[in-house]
C-alpha cells in the first residue's frame, strides 16, 4: 500500500509545540499564521479569554517572524529602519517599534530585544526578510538572520503568570520589571524570559531552541496545574489586545507594502502611534513625510470608544449626528468586553471630527433577521483594561 | 448633630447599589450593618486557613450588566467568570453532563433519550421566550394597576404590548406557566427522568415548594433567566467569591462620597409625626437621616423594627403572613483535593463545574415530604459547585472549597429546635449523599461549615433563612410584592422605603431592587434620575 501522503504540499507547518497543543485542541479548531498551524481556540474561546484575565493561558508564538540582527552596524541599521530611538535602549530591555517606508506609511510594528551592545531580536507578525534585506544596505557590518525556525516562543499571560514561574524554579522572576530580559539555565540549554505580551495584563514571553520546546511545555504545564494554566488561541488574544488597546494588522491597519491604493495604508500618527516617532534621533527612514505628517495633524485618527448598549459594532459607520447624514469614519474592530462589562471598540474618526458627537449605526442579527440601531459613542483616553498587576514590581499576589 | 440625607439599613448588595446610586445623586448617604463585616448573604470569608468561603449566595448569573457597566465595577475590582460543565446524577448513578459544546451537549442527551435530546430545542426557545420577557421588567418598577397616575399608564402600556409581542398562543401559554409546577411543565417536553429531574432542579432552589407545587415553573425561569455577558442561562463565579460583589459595590459607593458603618445593628425605625426621621441602634445611639431605606426582608421590617404603632392598620399583619418559609440550606467544605465523581472522567472541564445530585423528580418530591414534615431530606438534592477549580483566590493552591446547596431543611424542627448535634447531623446527610457519587470525596474534607436556616436566619438576618427574602410565588411578585400596594418601594410610613430582594424583582443578586428603589427615592426628591431605567441588552 503507498503510504504517500498526497497532500502533504498543502499541509501547513507544526510548531514545536504541537503535540501538546494539538491534543488539548478539543474542538480541531485550526487557522494558519505565517504557514504554521496555528488554533483558533482549543475549548471555549470565552474560557481561554477568561484564563488570560482570571488564572493564566499560554500562546505560541513561534510563528511570528524573528530576526537576530548583529554586527557593530546593528543598532545604527535598526535606528536608521524604525522610527523609535533604538541607541536609548538598554541590554536586556525590549522596546515596541514600528517602522514607515520613505512616504511615512507603516509597514508593520513589531519589538526589539537588546541582547548585546551588538546583538538585536526583532520580532513582527508578518515576514519582513525582503524589506531588512534593503535596509541593510549602505550598512557594511550587520548581519540579519531569520531566526523564527530555530526559536520556540510562549506567551504565557495573566494574572498567576509570574507565581506559576516562580514554581517553576524561576526564583527572581518577579524582578524582573516591565520590557526587561532574564536568562536562565534550562535543561542544558538556556531559557530567555521577557516581560512582555500582547493581552494588556500581566505576563511574560519564554524563548527557547525547539528541542527544548516540549520540555518547556511540560515544566511549565506541571507548574501551572493548580494555577489555571491553559493554551489560547487568536480569538482569545484578539479579545485581550482589543481591551487593552493594542492594533492588529489586517484590522486597524494594513501594511503599507501590500496595500494597493495609497490611501489605504496608514501613518503611525494615523494610529495614534506618535509617541513612536522620535525626530530628535538621527535620519530615519521616512522622517520627512511623517514630519509634515505631524504638523498638518493626520486625515484620521484611531481612538477608543465605549458605545451605548450591548450591540457590538463590527464593520459600523461612525457619523456625527444621531441621523447619520455626516459620515465621520469607521470601526476597526469592536467586541463586547467581559471584563470591563462594556461595549468596546477601536474606531477611525476624521481628526477634525474627534471633538464632536459620535454615533455608530450598527446592524445586529437576531433569528436570521437584521435590525438596525444607532448608537452613542464616548471616546476613551485609557484602555478599557490595565490591570495595576501589568506595571508593578514585583506583581502583587493574584 | 450630624443629619444623614438617606440612611440605608443593612449592608447587603441591595443595600449597597442603594446607597451607591444615592451618593451619586449627591445625598449624604450612611449604611448600616450589624455584622463586622458588609455583604449580607453576598459575602466572602476566611473561614478555614486560606480557604474563602462564600458562605451564602455562591453564584452570580441575574447581576444586571446595566448596573456593574454604569456603576463601572470592573475598576472597583469585580471580574464575573462563566463556569462550565454541570454533570447531574441520577438516582441510579446516571449522569448527564452539560457541555460546553452544542454538539457534544446534544449527543450527550440523545446518549439519554433522542427523543428529549430534540425537544430540549423547543424547550430552550420557549424558555427564552419567557425569559426575554420577564427581563425586561428587573430594572422597572412594576406599574400599579389601580393608579391613574401617567407613570403607571405608561408601564402597565408597556407591559401589555410586551405580553402582546408574544403572540396569542403564546400568551395563553404564559400565563399558564405562571401557576404551573416545574414537573408539569417538563412534562410536556421530556421523557427521561434524569433530563427531567435535572430542568426541574432550578424550581425548588431556594423554595418552600416541590417540583410538583403550582408555582415551582416561575421558580425554574427565575433561575435561568440571568445571563452572563449575554449568554442568557449561564452561571458566573465573581472572582474572588460573592463578597467580591459587595465589596465592589461599596467601593463605587464610597468614591461616591457615602459611608458605610459596620457592627451597627439597627433596633428601631424611629418615627416622629407619621414620618420616619431616623434610627436608634443597638448601643443605644441615635442617628438621624431625611429617609430611611430598609433593606431588611419585609417581615423582619414590620414585625422587628418598625413599632407596631408607628404602622397603618393591616401592615404588620401583612408583614407576618409574609410568605418567607427557610427551605434551604449551605454546606461549606473545604477540600484537600479534587474529589472524583464515579463515571465521570477526570479532566479539567467536566468535573470542575458544578454537581447537581438531583436523583428524579420522585426523589425531589420525597425530600419535600421531609420538609413538610418539620425534617431534613434523607435524601436531599444538593447542588454543588467548586468555584476554586476556577477561581485562584479562594483556596490554597490544588486544594479546593466546595459549596453546596440543600433542598430541603426546615427552620424549626418537629422534634424541638435546632441544635449544634442536630446542625452537624443534617451536614452528614449533605455529605453521605454526595459521597454515593464520590468514594474519595470524604477522605479529602478538611473542614465544613454547616447552615442550617437557624445559622442563616441568625447570622444573615433574613427570616427563617429565605434566601429569597420571601418566596417568589405569583401572589408575592410584580405590583403584589412584597404587598399590594406597596409594590413600589414606598412603605406605609412617609420617607421611609425598602430596596432588598422583599421587592420587586425578587431574590437572586441583581442589584435590580436596590437600584429601583433608588430610582424612586431620586424621583420623590425631585432630583434627576441617574439610576439605569431599562437593561438595554434585550432589544
Amino acid at each position: 500500500m503507498n503510504t504517500e501522503d498526497r497532500f502533504a504540499g498543502e499541509r501547513l507547518r507544526e510548531s514545536p509545540f504541537h503535540p501538546r497543543q494539538s491534543a488539548l485542541n478539543l474542538r480541531e479548531a485550526w487557522s494558519s499564521w505565517n504557514g504554521y498551524k496555528f488554533a483558533d481556540y482549543y475549548y471555549d474561546a470565552e474560557y481561554e479569554y477568561f484564563c488570560i484575565r482570571n488564572t493564566c493561558g499560554t500562546y505560541d508564538i513561534t510563528p511570528m517572524q524573528k530576526y537576530e540582527i548583529s554586527g557593530p552596524d546593528a543598532e545604527a541599521m535598526l535606528n536608521r529602519m524604525v522610527t523609535r530611538d533604538v541607541s536609548k535602549l538598554g541590554i536586556n530591555r525590549v522596546t515596541y517599534v514600528c517602522w514607515c517606508t520613505d512616504e511615512g506609511r507603516m509597514i508593520d510594528d513589531g519589538t526589539i530585544f537588546r541582547l548585546a551592545d551588538d546583538r538585536f531580536m526583532l520580532t513582527c507578525g508578518s515576514p519582513s526578510v525582503a524589506w531588512l534585506r534593503k535596509s541593510v544596505l549602505g550598512f557594511d557590518q550587520v548581519t540579519v538572520r531569520d531566526v523564527t525556525d530555530e526559536t520556540a516562543a510562549l506567551s504565557l499571560q495573566g494574572p498567576t503568570s509570574c507565581t506559576v514561574l516562580q514554581q517553576m524554579g524561576l526564583e527572581d522572576i518577579a524582578t524582573l520589571k516591565p520590557f526587561g530580559i532574564a536568562h536562565f539555565p534550562f535543561h542544558g540549554g538556556s531559557l530567555m524570559v521577557s516581560r512582555t505580551g500582547f493581552t494588556g495584563d500581566l505576563g511574560y514571553e519564554l524563548w527557547v531552541t525547539p528541542e527544548l520546546a516540549l520540555t518547556l511545555w511540560d515544566v511549565l504545564y506541571a507548574a501551572g496545574e493548580n494555577y489555571g494554566i491553559h493554551p489560547y488561541g487568536e480569538t482569545a488574544t484578539n479579545m485581550a489586545r482589543l481591551e487593552a488597546g493594542f492594533i492588529m494588522p489586517d484590522m486597524e491597519f494594513n501594511e503599507a507594502l501590500k496595500t494597493v491604493h495609497f490611501e489605504h495604508d496608514h501613518t503611525p500618527y494615523e494610529l495614534s502611534l506618535g509617541w513612536l516617532v522620535d525626530f530628535k534621533k538621527p535620519h530615519f527612514n521616512g522622517r520627512k513625510a511623517l514630519l509634515a505628517e505631524k504638523q498638518q495633524g493626520p486625515h484620521y485618527t484611531l481612538v477608543k470608544l465605549d458605545i451605548e448598549g450591548n450591540k457590538v459594532a463590527d464593520g459600523s459607520w461612525l457619523y456625527s449626528d444621531k441621523a447619520c447624514r455626516k459620515k465621520i469614519g469607521y470601526v476597526t474592530s469592536a467586541m463586547w468586553s467581559p471584563s470591563a462589562k462594556a461595549n468596546i471598540a477601536l474606531a477611525m474618526i476624521e481628526t477634525p471630527r474627534l471633538n464632536g458627537s459620535v454615533w455608530a449605526e450598527i446592524y445586529y442579527e437576531k433569528e436570521l433577521r437584521y435590525y438596525e440601531k444607532v448608537a452613542r459613542c464616548e471616546i476613551k483616553d485609557q484602555p478599557f483594561w490595565a490591570p495595576a498587576r501589568a506595571r508593578q514590581t514585583p506583581p502583587p499576589p493574584f | 448633630m450630624k443629619k444623614y440625607d438617606a440612611i440605608i439599613i443593612g449592608a447587603g448588595h441591595n443595600g449597597l447599589t442603594n446607597a451607591a446610586y444615592l451618593a451619586r445623586a449627591g445625598l449624604d448617604t450612611l449604611v448600616l450593618e450589624k455584622n463586622d463585616y458588609i455583604g449580607g448573604a453576598a459575602v466572602t470569608r476566611e473561614m478555614h486557613d486560606g480557604w474563602f468561603y462564600s458562605s451564602c449566595s455562591y453564584v452570580c448569573s441575574m447581576m444586571r450588566q446595566a448596573i456593574h457597566r454604569d456603576l463601572d465595577l470592573s475598576s472597583h475590582g469585580l471580574l464575573l467568570v462563566p463556569y462550565l460543565g454541570t454533570v447531574n446524577f441520577g438516582d441510579q448513578g446516571q449522569r448527564l453532563i452539560d457541555y460546553r459544546d452544542e454538539g457534544a451537549a446534544y449527543n450527550e442527551l440523545r446518549r439519554h433519550s433522542p427523543h428529549d435530546a430534540d425537544a430540549m430545542f423547543r424547550f430552550q426557545a420557549d424558555l427564552g421566550r419567557y425569559a426575554q420577557l420577564i427581563r425586561k421588567t428587573l430594572l422597572r418598577t412594576p406599574p400599579d394597576p389601580t393608579s391613574f397616575k401617567p407613570r403607571d399608564i405608561k408601564e402597565l402600556l408597556f407591559l401589555a404590548k410586551e405580553f402582546w409581542s408574544l403572540g396569542e398562543k403564546e400568551l395563553y401559554e404564559y400565563v399558564r406557566f405562571f401557576t404551573m409546577s416545574a414537573a408539569e411543565f417538563l412534562e410536556d417536553y421530556f421523557e427521561n427522568d434524569l433530563i427531567k429531574a435535572a430542568m426541574a432542579s432550578p424550581g425548588i432552589i431556594g423554595t418552600a415548594l416541590g417540583v410538583y407545587s403550582p408555582g415551582s415553573a416561575y421558580i425554574l425561569l427565575h433561575h435561568v433567566m440571568g445571563d452572563v455577558d449575554g449568554s442568557v442561562g449561564a452561571w458566573g463565579l465573581a472572582r474572588g467569591g460573592m463578597g467580591a460583589i459587595s465589596n465592589a459595590l461599596c467601593s463605587a459607593m464610597q468614591a461616591a462620597g457615602g459611608e458605610v458603618r459596620t457592627g451597627a445593628g439597627v433596633e428601631q425605625i424611629i418615627v416622629k409625626d407619621g414620618k420616619a426621621c431616623g434610627v436608634a441602634l443597638e448601643s443605644g445611639e441615635e442617628l438621624y437621616a431625611g429617609i430611611i431605606v430598609s433593606n431588611l426582608d419585609a417581615k423582619r421590617t414590620f414585625t422587628k423594627v418598625v413599632d407596631r404603632k408607628d404602622l397603618p392598620p393591616g401592615i404588620y399583619e401583612k408583614a407576618n403572613n409574609f410568605k418567607i418559609r427557610g427551605s434551604s440550606g449551605k454546606v461549606n467544605i473545604a477540600l484537600s483535593g479534587m474529589p472524583t465523581f464515579s463515571g465521570v472522567p477526570d479532566n479539567r472541564y467536566i468535573n470542575r463545574g458544578g454537581q447537581g445530585f438531583c436523583g428524579s423528580l420522585e426523589t425531589m418530591e420525597r425530600a419535600y415530604d421531609c420538609w413538610k414534615r418539620g425534617r431534613w431530606s434523607d435524601d436531599p438534592f444538593v447542588e454543588s459547585v467548586i468555584p476554586s477549580a476556577w477561581d485562584p483566590t479562594v483556596a490554597p493552591p490544588g486544594k479546593h472549597w466546595m459549596s453546596n446547596f440543600v433542598q430541603y431543611c426546615p427552620p424549626e424542627l418537629a422534634d424541638g429546635p435546632w441544635t449544634p448535634e442536630k446542625r452537624d447531623a443534617f451536614g452528614q446527610s449533605v455529605v453521605d449523599k454526595i459521597a454515593r457519587y464520590s468514594p474519595d470525596f470524604k477522605d479529602l474534607i478538611v473542614h465544613m461549615e454547616v447552615r442550617t436556616p437557624h445559622e442563616i436566619e441568625n447570622e444573615v438576618g433574613l427570616t427563617e433563612g429565605n434566601i429569597f427574602q420571601g418566596e417568589l410565588t405569583i401572589d408575592q411578585l410584580l405590583f403584589n410584592r412584597p404587598f399590594p400596594g406597596y409594590g413600589q418601594y414606598r412603605m406605609p410610613v412617609k420617607n421611609m422605603y425598602m430596596c432588598g430582594s422583599s421587592t420587586h424583582p425578587g431574590g437572586g443578586v441583581s442589584s435590580a431592587c436596590g437600584a429601583n428603589a433608588a430610582r424612586e427615592i431620586l424621583l420623590d426628591l425631585k432630583r434627576p434620575n441617574t439610576v439605569p431605567q431599562d437593561d438595554c441588552y434585550d432589544e
